[in-house]
């Protein structure tokens, strides 16, 4: 069972929409089965293909016998690096900027070289699904293998500092003298951690029904960025970018896997412009893990000087991250870091170590995902040396300003967080001691760790439009990646116009809509969310323009410096006309009008701000003290993230991200064979993701926060805060339980049993 | 996946001869294992004999005071069945530990015995698996192998056998009855039904092909109290790091009789004999379930990622025996 405590009533606006829990818009829809998946639609003449992945890591084709599997029955194309329509060289290695790499060409069966295990060595074609499985099994490929590089702590050495980190960040920040403040300090931590190979695993795979229809080509998938989608393909098939028409209304989970096209979609692009008929693709689920991204493992060194009061006098944060030997990719790791605590000498630094795998791609929480596992786990240890409560040290080194940006803090709200969840959680009943809390044959234990996310915004705009019977249309290019985004935009809508939900109609996921960001970094409700603020703006001008100069108008002549919208009502000074009414009269085929936010990172607000979200995590565990068993026991996080848009969704999209820190701490791994270059656990048998029985009793608290240098909602974005930190609170619970420190993830029983005593029965 | 042809058998005789008569065909049930593996060819069966339907789906009283359990008990069926809970509740507990409710509700009593290894090198056709590919190497041997076996493996193989319910009725001394394709039955010792891997990991049970599984019979309840104990990864839905399924009969302070069967060290269900002697006559002691554990690991060899499974498995060992004597 779950629980909700919110509070978040006095920023309610007149019509009260906005902070309301709302149940989601699309969820009949999907509780019925009526929510058309990628997969799921149906085009008539739709036929069906296979991927054959590579066997081997590295290395090229030296032979590629495909006549058998031509001849087996319903085959209607077996594409190869032999017949494949021609495409353009992937390009350089090294890590493409943005945009580039959105829009970069990701070209497939293109060459005879093998990067990477289970790559596409070809494309069976069939009439039914079955028929291109089973052809897919009868092609014979020789390979000329070659050695590779699969291991990432042997190859420290040779690690190298790429331009910058995902995001555009810099790869290194230095601020005073770290390594002397480092070697005088009397208190301090050294502590190396490591991190896995992770895989996304959304619900639903990349899967991909492309369609020709003369020289337009429309792509039915599943996106979280269609104009990325949209760009790469136009790229990789060398057409314009208004020939290519990418839908993705419904998406079964992304969490970042779906923010560049993969081989479905590419590869069903192709083949359906060579057969000219509707081509299905899916990725299967073994199929995901070697083609669709991950998060890379890492190695992690944290370093943490204090004076005796537990003030730090130094921080740093090196992070050694496995990359691809073709596109670079550096996850933000430490990024964070450099504006959580005060501390005058400062040092985070990005390093890359290529391997003969696939790139790394965002992955929930990308940088504090796996960065806070380690930095929130050294807090804690820094707290024990210090004989410090962790929330007390975490106050004490609380910032005034960004600590490295020198800018001051849109809002802050990370100490009010730790106080609000130490009480609700009952963290004084934590024992300090590890090791000493003990009910029947269970250890138990308590910990906490600080959130950070960074605010983004992305350039996004939107178009509303409002008919005679007073209905709202809005529609832009966003996707509802399973957060939210209809029922939101919807409020927003509802909220600016003054009209009920029930008369606002939200269009996603079809590029034919105005561009936006899309879902993805947590930006989508802010960036989307204020395009459509600003769509809704202008509207209203529109509105009010005509209502005062159209002779139609029982509002004309009226004076506009008072006007409203509210209840279905246009007010100007003391005159009222109902929306719908008014609209009808002076404008029969309705109004229309667009809205734009820019780049956050472009705005004056960014500049002058450091903005980002907080929270607090709270975690009881307990341990099985014969077997080493980890099992939650219950959760709590309190967030200081702006406005809550909706307290529902943003409830869900917080436990959410607390499920995938019990993930990342307790069993998420995928193992890279460092003789095969593979991934051996590929598949949600092997790959342990929490199920219901993992999940504790979770409780979410938003604290009541409004960030006016956000955006016009003084929202913030929440979808991964939930994430960040959620593991190092599990992880210093099992400290706290056992008084076994384990700094390398996932924490499974087999890393505690060595020293978890043999308790007398 | 191949294609395949497929019959629906009208009787366990006509089954068993269907099956024998073609090499390349192979029995059906719940489907929960082999469909998987069929789809990703590892097993590549061109006809299939469904015998899901066959009437082989009750659990009868036997004239000894056991239960006869037909090879087509849904999993679910088997775990809730009263008696079943009532006598040999170590057995619903070991259903109730495996897979998932919508695999238990497909999944039958036979197939649930003959289901096969999940080694990832075994699902991986490009892997070595000399289980899969006579003579191609193990690939496990010196690779991630942190959930394979620790007893009765060999150089050929390492894999475990990943049933709970087979564990319980190891413990249970279940018997196995079978029908061969001339229409002969016998009965086979749950322990003789599985082979270890030694030179031929690909031949894993004593069945010859068309001989199908028409029933387990469950001797009456043995005196003392079960339990059966599974060490995971999560807390639902991960196959056993180690099992353990215990009964202990007490007589005061001393235990009388003990026996105890162990799940995901071995290609097959371990029943811990050496342990169990030791155990008869002892005093129910921490020192004499201690004893016991390191007794039932002694031949016990880790390959690298599995090593931890031999002292997990004698700490879940004694812990279980503690807590069947407990109340015995």
């Amino acid at each position: 069972m779950t629980e909700t405590k919110t509070s978040n009533r006095s920023r309610e606006t007149r019509s009260g929409v906005i902070g309301r829990p709302f149940d989601r818009i699309d969820g009949p829809l999907k509780v019925r089965g009526d929510a058309t998946y990628a997969y799921e639609n149906t085009l008539e003449g739709t036929a069906f293909g296979y991927i054959l992945g590579a066997a081997v890591a590295k290395g090229r084709i030296a032979e590629i016998d495909t006549a058998e599997a031509e001849r087996a029955p319903a085959v209607l194309l077996v594409m190869t690096h032999r017949n494949a329509p021609a495409q353009p060289d992937f390009g350089p290695a090294v890590m493409p900027t943005v945009p580039e790499v959105f829009t970069r060409a990701r070209p497939a069966l293109n060459s005879e070289r093998v990067r990477y295990y289970d790559e596409p060595v070809a494309l069976v074609v069939a009439e039914t699904f079955e028929a291109a499985r089973a052809a897919a099994g009868l092609i014979k490929v020789r390979y000329d293998e070659e050695p590779g590089l699969y291991d990432l702590p042997g190859h420290v050495a040779d690690a190298y500092a790429p331009k910058r980190t995902n995001a555009g960040f810099e790869t290194d920040s230095v601020i005073g003298d770290f390594e002397s403040a480092f070697a005088a300090a009397p208190v301090k931590v050294d502590a190396t951690y490591r991190t896995p190979f992770e895989h996304h695993n959304p619900m639903e795979p990349h899967a991909t029904l492309a369609a020709w229809l003369g020289n337009e080509l429309t792509i039915h998938t599943s996106a979280q960025t269609l104009a990325n989608f949209r760009a790469a393909v136009a790229s990789t098939l060398r057409i314009p970018l208004e020939r290519v028409r990418i839908i993705s209304p419904f998406i079964g989970g992304g969490f970042g896997s779906k923010l560049i096209a993969h081989a479905d979609t590419i590869l069903a692009a192709l083949a359906a412009q060579v057969l000219q008929r509707p081509v299905k693709i899916a990725l299967t689920r073994q199929q995901m893990f070697a083609n669709a991204g991950h998060r890379a493992e890492m190695i992690q060194q944290v370093r943490l000087s204090t004076d005796t009061d537990g003030r730090l006098t130094g921080i740093a944060h090196d992070v050694w991250s496995a990359t691809s030997s073709f596109e670079e990719y550096c996850e933000q790791t430490a990024v964070f870091a450099r504006s959580l605590y005060a501390a005058p000498n400062r040092l985070t630094r990005h390093r890359l170590v290529p391997l003969d795998i696939n790139r790394g791609e965002w992955m929930r929480s990308p940088g504090e995902a796996p960065g806070m596992l380690a930095f929130e786990c050294a807090m804690d240890e820094l707290a024990e040396r210090l004989g410090l409560d962790p929330i007390e040290l975490r106050i004490r080194n609380e910032p005034a300003q960004d600590p490295e940006r020198g800018v001051p803090f849109s809002t802050r709200n990370l100490v009010a967080c730790m106080e609000e969840g130490a009480r609700r959680f009952g963290w004084q009943r934590r024992n300090p001691t590890p090791g000493s809390a003990r009910e029947g044959r269970n250890l138990i234990g308590y910990g906490m760790a600080a959130a950070i996310r960074p605010n983004y915004i992305g350039a996004a705009t939107a178009r509303v439009a409002i008919d005679r019977d007073g209905r709202v249309t809005a529609r832009l290019d966003m996707t509802d990646i399973g957060t939210g985004s209809y029922t939101i935009l919807t409020q927003i809508a509802a909220d600016s116009l003054g009209v009920p939900i029930s008369s606002i109609k939200v269009e996603l996921g079809d590029s034919r809509f105005p561009r936006t960001a899309g879902s993805g970094g947590s930006w989508g409700a802010a960036s989307a969310g204020s395009a459509l603020h600003n769509a809704c703006t202008a509207l209203k001008q529109r509105i009010l323009d005509a209502a005062q100069s159209s002779e139609a108008s029982p509002l004309r002549g009226a004076n506009t410096t008072e006007a409203s919208f509210a209840d279905g009502e246009v007010r100007l000074g003391q005159r009222s006309a109902s929306l719908a009414d008014l609209v009808r009269r002076i404008a029969p085929d309705g109004f229309e009008a667009e809205g734009s936010v820019a780049a956050g990172a472009a705005t004056q607000s960014y500049k002058a701000f450091s903005q980002h979200s907080y929270g607090a995590h709270f975690a009881e565990i307990a341990v099985d003290c014969d077997t080493g068993e980890i099992r939650m026991r219950r959760m709590l996080a309190v967030m200081g993230a702006g406005r809550i848009l909706n307290p529902k969704t943003a409830r869900s999209q917080i436990i959410g991200g607390m499920t995938w820190g019990i993930g990342a701490a307790l069993m998420e791994q995928t193992v890279l064979d460092p003789r095969y270059g593979h991934f051996v656990n590929h598949d949600l048998a092997e790959y342990h993701v929490p199920v219901n029985g993992d999940v504790p009793q979770m409780e979410v608290v938003f604290l009541e926060e409004h960030d006016d240098k956000a955006n016009p909602f003084g929202a913030k974005g929440i979808g991964e805060l939930g994430v960040c930190g959620a593991g190092a609170a599990v992880a210093n619970a099992i400290y706290n339980a056992t008084g076994v420190r384990v700094r390398e993830f996932p924490i499974t029983l087999d890393k505690l049993l060595p020293d978890l005593p043999v308790i007398a029965i | 996946m191949q294609s395949f042809t497929y019959e629906r058998a009208a009787s366990a005789e006509q089954a068993a001869a269907a099956v024998a008569a073609r090499p390349d065909a192979k029995f059906i049930s719940g489907g929960t294992n082999l469909l998987d593996l069929m789809k990703l060819e590892i097993e590549r069966p061109a006809h299939l004999v469904d015998i899901s339907r066959l009437p082989l789906d009750r659990i009868e009283e036997t004239a000894a005071g056991g239960l006869r359990v037909g090879a087509q008990v849904r999993n679910s069926d088997l775990a809730a069945d009263p008696r079943v809970r009532s006598r040999y509740p170590m057995l619903t507990q070991a259903l109730l530990a495996g897979a998932s409710g919508q695999i238990r509700n497909k999944a039958s009593t036979s197939g649930n015995l003959l289901q096969r290894t999940r080694c990832p090198y075994f699902y991986d056709r490009n892997m070595p698996c000399n289980k899969r590919e006579q003579g191609s190497g193990c690939a496990a041997l010196q690779g991630f192998n942190r959930m394979h076996a620790v007893l009765g493996a060999s150089q050929a193989c390492i894999a475990v056998h990943p049933s709970d319910m087979a564990v319980a009725m190891a413990g249970l001394d279940a018997r196995i009855e079978t029908i061969s394709p001339g229409g002969e039955t016998r009965t086979i010792p749950i322990g003789d039904l599985h082979r270890l891997p030694e030179a031929t990991p690909h031949v894993e049970t004593v069945l010859s092909h068309g001989e199908m599984i028409v029933a387990v019979t469950l001797p009456p309840p043995p005196p003392g109290r079960q339990v059966y104990r599974k060490v995971r990864d999560r807390a639902s839905y991960a196959f056993a790091l180690v099992s353990v399924a215990a009964i202990v009969e007490k007589s005061g302070d001393r235990i009388r009789s003990a026996r105890i069967a162990m799940g995901g060290v071995a290609a097959k269900p371990w029943r811990a004999t050496e342990a169990e002697r030791m155990l008869a006559g002892a005093a129910a002691s921490d020192g004499a379930f201690t004893d016991a554990a390191e007794a039932a690991l002694a031949g016990a060899v880790g390959h690298g990622d599995n090593d931890f499974k031999i002292p997990l498995a004698k700490r879940t060992m004694r812990h279980t025996l503690a807590a069947a004597a407990e109340s015995a």
